[in-house]
Parts: structure tokens; sequence; C-alpha cells
């Protein structure tokens, strides 16, 4: 199971967290200290993988961006490459063309996705035309309840002017 | 309105704190938000809820503390609009982790989104629930969960299907009400349900042995097919990854079938060709190709299978590793590791490759192919790879070489056909690596060495040219010191030539001046200036010429600042001023260290938990362990004929000898020793700082006879703390009889015991038809944390007791110090008995009671008797 996903900016910044497993915020803030440090010094034609705490880290760069994922010893690391590369060509899709500052401004979209893709720390959906319409109908969704939120607020104006 | 909430919305506060130059600006306005935030959390304001809880979600991924945010998120949760809710969970698995109690509070707004109309909230209830619930609310929220695995939509089944795994995980009890319903997943079509419904399958099997055996049974033929199906599917563009149709599918079948087909030749049968197909059909020239190989290669080495399947596998992973892509080698070498357990041979075939992945340039592949060429190494080969590794060692980062070290070290000791190979290896690892050699490994270096009689000339002169030219080796510095006090005789006359060897000429000076440069390295720690002065005492008898010379340095260390230190040379001092003529008795050569009861101690002592000492695992407990006791009344017992055989322990043997026992337990008594001559006895003596019998004036003989007369004070020698009154008592002139006063002051026990034991009632141990165990508590003054126990043995058969010993074991917050016993007879019929001082230190003093498993071993009739006994009984508050 994936333990967590982390997604760090090349200055060591985090863009994105999610964490599977309980780790106290503490425990968390060091995992992300100890990690960057790890993967951001890793030269660029190393494996993708790095032995950390009895744990498996696959890692993959895409351009400023490490994304990070932490799976058991008997994990397939090759598929956890494969997810990673899964979630960035639906976040591509979904941002057209995304790039770390879609990632900053509109982080809850991007945990949206995330929350389509993945479960309980296992792939919940491997079609990205499914996830992309699911993420496209909740959009809606709030879109309604903002106009009619708007429009409510609007006929209120009205009638108190 | 507040006039802080109206300030900024989102957007603006990311961009505010982008903006900063400095961790203190992003901090400041980081203070400035949150202090926003927690107004308008206080005048409950409902219409900046979600935005408050949005800034907080990022703060927080800043690493700031966002707390004071939980209760918005149950709020928003509450409230009725999806919007909400989506931002509300959202920050709910953010925010809290399984931990936090306020979690609780969520269970009923999570009940009633899950029975919700609306698909999407029940989509984001299950989503919350699947990541962050607790044991608590899986109990609680299993049944919805379950009706959910049959929603219409299968968007929910699949979620719903996913949360039952982490509810499965959480409690296991749980797994039999999903076996059906999960079963029922394994026949949809939708590939999100399929491959969640398989992955809770495997999930399932893992935690209840009533599903794997229904699984096995009902759905084995099944998976097959849909296994089969996949793989022939025609080109789907929805699924489809640089070729194959949906890996991920792919990729869980064939894992769930591994766990099927374990241990059950049936279905592994029913499973070999879909298995064939995979392996040979399967495009391997992308990553997504490849990770289907792998999980393939894996469930075809985890199954039952003749072996044909088998060389595929092997063959595959053997392209693997010649891949040029590193991730590909890196999960070869993985898989590898698991296939030496069935077949080492055709592994064997891709050694070289494996050693060249040793030295890559990646330290996740070398840490990946060193473990693989362990598994590896066997009579035929060790020679050259174990050549191969140590040249690399020269070479290999920092990091990497403790490793490496711990590696060769290992299996060099492993596969030691000859002793001279052997030491050949070791020198040269310790003059590579010597600091990252552990101790127990240059321990059991000199051990052989020791054994190895005709190779002392040959290795003395081998490890002074090595400390010539390396002396930043602290290993390498101890073992040389170590072999050159003890055969500097050999180094300087060039004894036992070997014709491998080239000549050397080294003057007896310049033995002196290695010990030398040994003491007075400004990186040399404690132990090796230690041994190095014993080392300076032994060369000062074996060179007369040199002993002022040696004086001199030792000398120099009388106002070390390192007790241990100033102790020791002035004792040593001391020694070779007054007494030349016992100190050639002193320091002759060790006795040959037992290698079989050396190599048994470490075994033994490895993997037990005996141990109390809870720091490195050279610190060897001294006191617990059984050979401890035993020899006491041997050494005592000289004259008399039934001596048995000491079983004594090597590694404190070796420490002892070494005499640089500097653990924080008193130093162990010349107890270990075996009674074998006296000097030896003496020898350790003066190892722990006891030159008292020399003082005496007696020869070693009338020491010995001397103790005999009063047995109980001598063995309570052991339990001397202060080691430097000793010293200063000893400088008056003593006879046979101040010496008992000595020791008669230092028995702590009894006396203690009368001031302060009215506190704690005396205690039956233990008692059965033979014998009784009484224990008497005391405490030492200041430490409520230590108690001082003295167990009293009392025979209650008609029988002699011989070889009397008691052990005792306790748990690891207890921490425990056995002295020796006073003797190891126990008269007959309750005439006499036997006293044993125990310190038992509680790391958890006022929570929990002292427990204490002992164990008593004794001969009576030449019968072996071996008593067990937990002991729980033990007052509180100890």
């Amino acid at each position: 199971m994936i333990h967590f996903v982390l997604l760090i900016s090349r200055q060591g910044k985090v863009r994105l967290t999610k964490w599977y497993s309980p780790y106290s915020q503490k425990e968390r803030t060091k995992v992300i200290r100890e990690l960057g440090g790890v993967i951001l010094n890793r030269g660029p034609k190393l494996c993708n993988f790095v032995d950390w705490r009895g744990f498996k880290v696959v890692y993959k760069r895409y351009a400023s961006l490490y994304f990070c994922m932490c799976i058991d010893q008997d994990d397939n690391e090759l598929e956890v490459l494969e997810i990673i590369h899964h979630y960035v060509e639906i976040l591509d899709r979904y941002f057209g063309s995304v790039c770390e500052l879609d990632l900053i401004f509109n982080f809850h979209k991007a945990y949206y996705i995330l929350d389509e893709l993945l479960l309980a720390g296992e792939l919940q959906e491997s079609s990205k035309k499914t996830v992309a319409r699911l993420i496209a109908a909740q959009d809606s969704l709030v879109e309604t309840a903002k106009e009619q939120a708007s429009s409510i607020s609007n006929i209120i104006a009205q009638a108190t002017k | 309105m507040n006039p802080f909430s109206s300030g900024t919305c989102l957007r603006d506060m990311i961009r505010a704190i982008r903006a900063c130059k400095t961790a203190a600006e992003e901090r400041a306005v980081v203070r400035k938000e949150c202090a926003a935030i927690r107004a308008s959390i206080n005048e409950d304001d409902q219409d900046y809820r979600h935005r408050n809880l949005a800034k907080l979600m990022f703060i927080q991924m800043l690493g700031y503390p966002t707390h004071f945010g939980q209760m918005e998120c149950l709020k928003l949760i509450a409230s009725a609009g999806f919007p909400e809710k989506r931002i509300g969970y959202l920050g709910l698995m953010l925010l809290l982790d399984e931990r936090e109690e306020v979690l609780m509070l969520v269970t009923n707004s999570l009940k009633q989104d899950l029975n919700h109309s609306n698909q999407y909230i029940v989509g984001l209830a299950l989503c919350a629930l699947g990541n962050i619930c607790s044991a608590e609310m899986a109990r609680d929220l299993a049944p919805e969960v379950e009706r959910l695995l049959q929603f219409r939509d299968p968007n929910i089944r699949k979620k719903a299907a996913l949360c039952s795994i982490r509810i499965i995980k959480k409690v296991p009890a749980l797994a039999e009400n999903f076996i059906n319903c999960a079963a029922s997943l394994l026949k949809e079509k939708h590939h999100g349900v399929l491959i969640t419904g398989v992955q809770l399958c495997a999930d399932l099997c893992k935690v209840s042995s009533e599903a794997l055996e229904y699984f096995r049974k009902k759905c084995t033929e099944g998976l097959v097919r849909t296994l089969r199906d996949i793989v022939n599917s025609p080109y789907s563009p929805e699924y489809d990854i640089s070729g194959v149709t949906d890996p991920y599918l792919h990729i869980r079948l064939l894992k769930l079938l591994r766990i099927l087909g374990q241990g059950d030749a049936d279905a592994s049968d029913r499973m070999t060709d879909i298995l064939a197909q995979v392996a040979t059909k399967t495009e391997s020239n992308k990553n997504a190709g490849n990770a289907i190989l792998y999980e393939c290669v894996e469930t075809i080495m985890s199954i039952e299978d003749d072996g044909g399947l088998r060389v595929l596998a092997i063959n595959i992973l053997g392209k693997f590793l010649s891949n040029r892509d590193n991730n590909i080698r890196y999960v070869a070498l993985n898989m590898l590791m698991r296939a030496t357990t069935l077949g080492a041979q055709a592994v064997q075939r891709h050694r070289a490759t494996i050693l060249d992945c040793v030295k890559d340039s990646d330290a996740s592949i070398r840490k990946r192919a060193l473990d693989l060429l362990y598994l590896l190494v066997n009579d035929n080969n060790v020679k050259p790879l174990i050549k191969e590794l140590i040249e690399y060692l020269e070479v290999s980062d920092q990091e990497f070489k403790g490793d490496l070290t711990a590696k060769i070290c290992s299996l060099v000791e492993k596969f030691s056909s000859e002793k001279i190979w052997y030491i050949d290896q070791m020198l040269k690892v310790l003059s590579e690596a010597g600091n990252f050699v552990k101790d127990e490994v240059w321990h059991a270096l000199i051990v052989v060495i020791s054994n190895a009689s005709d190779l002392h000339g040959y290795t003395v002169r081998a490890l002074y040219r090595a400390f010539l030219t390396s002396t930043e080796q602290e290993t390498l510095v101890r073992v040389a010191v170590w072999c050159i006090g003890e055969y500097g005789d050999m180094l300087v006359n060039n004894v036992g030539m070997l014709d491998i060897e080239d000549p050397i000429t080294v003057t007896e000076c310049d033995a002196v001046d290695a010990v030398e440069v040994a003491i007075k390295r400004h990186t040399s720690d404690l132990t090796t200036k230690a041994m190095a002065l014993i080392a300076l005492l032994k060369l000062s008898s074996r060179f007369p010429s040199y002993s002022e010379r040696i004086k001199g340095i030792i000398v120099q260390n009388k106002g070390n600042v390192v007790l241990e230190l100033q102790q020791r040379s002035i004792e040593f001092n001391r020694i070779l001023q007054k007494h030349p003529k016992f100190r050639s008795a002193l320091v002759e050569r060790m006795p040959v260290l037992d290698e079989a009861t050396f190599s048994g101690r470490r075994a033994g002592s490895l993997p037990t938990a005996i141990s109390t000492s809870s720091g490195a695992p050279s610190n060897l407990p001294n006191g617990i362990a059984k050979p401890a006791t035993a020899p006491i009344p041997d050494l005592l017992d000289l004259s008399s004929d039934d001596v048995p055989a000491p079983s004594f322990s090597g590694g404190d043997f070796l420490q002892d000898l070494l005499g640089v026992d500097l653990s924080p337990t008193p130093a162990p008594s010349g107890a270990d020793m075996p009674p074998k001559a006296s000097t030896d006895v003496l020898l350790d003596l003066l190892s722990i700082g006891m030159p008292l019998p020399v003082q005496t004036g007696l020869s070693a003989s009338d020491i010995l006879s001397s103790s005999q007369d009063d047995k109980a004070p001598f063995v309570n020698f052991n339990g001397l703390a202060s080691l430097s009154s000793l010293s200063a008592n000893a400088t008056s002139p003593a006879n046979a009889a101040p010496m008992m006063d000595l020791l008669d002051g230092r028995g702590p026990g009894p006396q203690k015991s009368e001031e302060n034991d009215q506190a704690y009632p005396s205690l039956v141990a233990y008692e059965s038809s033979s014998l009784r165990v009484m224990f008497n508590f005391s405490k030492q003054r200041g430490s409520p944390q230590t108690t001082l126990i003295q167990a009293t043995f009392t025979n209650l058969s008609s029988n002699v007791y011989n070889d009397f010993l008691f052990q005792a074991a306790v748990p690891k917050f207890l921490q425990l110090h056995l002295d020796p016993a006073s003797s190891n007879t126990l008269p007959a019929s309750g005439d006499g008995s036997i006293t044993q001082n125990l310190k038992v230190t509680n790391s958890q003093h006022g929570k929990k009671s002292l427990v204490m498993r002992v164990r008593i071993a004794y001969k009576t009739n030449n019968k072996d008797v071996l008593e067990e006994r937990q002991i729980n009984n033990f007052p509180q508050n100890l």
C-alpha cells in the first residue's frame, strides 16, 4: 500500500502531502525534511527508488516538481512509477499542461484529483477519462451551488433595496 | 463584520506568502493570517468558513500548527451543501489523523452522508472514511460500507471496496462480513471496481485464512479467466498504457493469484498456463510492460511449480539485469535475492553482473547488489569475490563502507578455511576501513590470532607494517598494539618467518615507538590508550633495556583526566618501580583464548533478550550469564582435585584479558579466568586494578592460599567499586591481614541491608522440596530506582549440591547486575547456605514492579538438575 504521497519542489518546498498511514504532525515534518534531503540530492541518472526506514520511496521528477510515494517493501516499484505518471497525466489534462504554479494556487484541486485516484493507499481508478469525468461533475455541482447562492443573495439584495 | 476576515482571499494569501523573501517574513504573514482566521472562527462567521479552511490547509502544508481549525472542518461537514462538505472533508483528511479524538465527533455526520441521496456526497464520505478512519469508526460504520458495495453506481462501489480494506485492516474480525460481497465484485466488468475488488480480496486473504480458502476454491478459475481476457483484449484507448491494456489490473490480478497459489499445488496448477502466457507475451520495452513482467516473475517464484516456469522467470530477470535502465536493474536485484532461496545455481550465472552492480554509482543499486552477492558467496567463489570486494573497499564512498565492511568481515569469518587467509583479509579490511569494524569482529580476530601459534610472528610483523602506513584506523591500532604487546619479542627477532614474508628489521626501540605513537595519537580513544598502556607494561619485560623509557611513557599518564588511565598508569608504574621480580611473571604471554566458547558466546548472546546492559552489544552482560558465577570457587579451590573445566565466557574473558572493560558495570573480577596458572590469575587481577596482592609481598600462590582461608570476603571483591581507595590502601605495607580488612570493608551487601531493609519484607522467591531461595531487599540512599537484593539459597534435601549456579533474566525496563555467589557448593539439609547479591535498576520505577525469571542449576548425586521459575510477587514500589 502507499503510505504517503509527497510533492516537493526542487527548492524543497512542499506542494502537496497526503498521508494514508497515521503520522503525527511532528513525524510528518521530520519525514518531509529527511526525504527531501535524500531525494533532492540524488543525481539525475540514478534509479527512482530509495530505501528508507524499511520502506521504499519511489520518486519521479517532472520539471521542477518531485512526486514521491512511499510503499511497502514487497510492493511493485515499477507500477508505482506508472501510478505517478498516471496522476501527472490527469493533472495535465485537467489544468491544460500543468505547471507548479497551478498546483500552488489550486492545491485543493490537486487533492480532489488525488482522492479520485487513490483511496486508503490503493489505486482506485485506472481510467483517466473516468477520473476527469468525476471531477468535472463535482466541479459543476459546486458551480451550480455558487450560482444559486449568488442569485439568492441578489434576490435578497434586491428585496431589501 | 469582522475587520480581519474581510481581508484577503486564498489567492492573495498564497501570493503574499510567496512574496516573502525570508523565513521570518513568511512567519509574520502566516501569523497575521492565523490571527485573522482565529478571530473569524470565534465570531462563528459562516460566509468565510470554507475560505478560512482552505487557507488553513495551505498553512498546514507549510508546516505550521493548525489544530484550531479542526472544529471548522466538522462544522463544514455538517452543513448541507456539496461545496461546503467537499472542502470540509478535504480539511478533515489533511488537518486530522486517526489518533485525534475530535475525529469521533464526525462519526455521525459520516453516517448520514453515507446514506445521502447525492452519490457524490456519499463518495466524499467514503473517501474520508477510507483515508482516516479509526478502529472505533470502522466498527460503527462497517454495515454502511458493506451495503454500499452493492450501490448502483460503480464509482461508489469501488470507493466502498477500498474503504472496506481500511476497515478490515483496522478490525480484522470484520473480515468475514466482506467475503461474499468481495467475491461478487470479482465478476464486474468496470475496471475500477474490478481493480479495487481484487485488491480487497487480496487484503482479505491476508487477514483471514477463511477468506483465503474461500477465494482459492471459488474464485481461482474466474480470476484466471479475467486475466486471460485482459491479456488478449483488443486495443482500448481508455485503459491503454504504452501498448498494454490496463497494467494496473494485470498487476493486481497477478498479485491475488500469487496469494491463492502459494502453498496450494492445485490452485498453482490452474494458473501456470496463463502465467506462462503473460511472461512470454508481454512487451518489455516500456515501463508498464516491465512492471507486469516483474509482478509475474514474483508470482512464478512464489507459487508451487515444477520448475519449468521458474527457468523462464530467472531468464526474464537476467534480461532485466542487463537492461540499461537503473530502475529495471534495481528490481531485478531485488527479485534475484528472493530467487536465491529457490535455486542459487541459476542466480550464480549472473554473479559477474551483480558484482558490477556493487560498484554502481547508485547507492540503492549498490546496497541491493551487495545484499544479493552476500547470499551468493560459497566455498568455491569466496576468494576471488572477497578480493574484489576488498579492492573496491579502497575506492567506495564513506557511507557505503560501513555496510561493505560488515559484509566482508562476516563472509571472511564464515568461509575462513585457512587462518592465514583470514588474518590477511582482516588486516586488509582493518587498514582500509578499520573505523567501520565492529567490536566483536576485532575481538574475534584477536581470538583467532591467539590460537594460531605458528602465525604469531607473521601477524605481528604484518600488523606492524600496516600500523606504520595507516594510523587513522582505530581498530587496526588496537589489534596492532595488542599483538605488539603480546608478541613484541617475535617482532624484533623475526621469529617464525614464513617464506612468503619480506624480511623486516625492527629494533626494540621501534616497537616501543609504535606503541608510544598509539598512546599519544589525539584520535585514540580510551580503549586504545588503555590497551597501549598494557602493551607497554608487557614490553617492559620483553625488552628490559627499554624499561626506563617505558616507565617514562607510563608516568606521563599519571595525571590523565580519565580516571581509568590515571589509575592504570599509577599502578603499572608501581609494578615497574617496586616489583621487578614479579614483573616478568605478571606479564607473561596470554594463554590461548578459547575459540569455541568465544564464538558460542557470540552466537548465543546476540539474539537472546537476556542482555541487561541496554547499550552496545560489545558490552556483554557480566553478571547475568552463567559463566560469571561458576568459576569463582574454582579459583579459590585451586588445590582441590575436582576442578571442573571452567566454562568462561569469551566476550567477558577477552575484555578482561585486554583489561579494557570500561562498561558501567563494575569490572569483572578475576573470577572469569581459568585457573591454569597462577600468573594468569594475577595478570587478570592486575588488569582490573588489583595490584594489592603484589603489594603484600606474598608470592602468588600464597595469595591464593590465603584467600582460600576466608572465602567470603575474597568473593566480595567483585563488588569493589572505588578502586582508587583500594590503590591508596594498597600502598601501606600490607600483609594478608589488612588485605582481608580491606576486602571485608567492601562487602556492601549485609551492612547496607541492615540499615535499610525494614521497609521491605523478605520474600521467599522460590521454594521446592529441595531448595529454598530467600530475597532480602534494600535500597541505596538517593537512588530509589535501584534495589539491592541479597539472595540466600538453602538446600532442603539431604544431598550436597555441587556446581550450584543461579541465573536471572529481567525484561527490558529493568537492568540487572549479579555479583558472584559466595560458593558453588551447597551443603545438605540446610546446613549452611549460599548468598549472592543482585542489583536491579528499575527504569519504570513507580509504574511497574519488578519481575524476574530465574534458573537454578546444580549437580546432586552426579545428576544435573535444572529448576526454572518466574518471580512475580516482588513487593510493590521496588
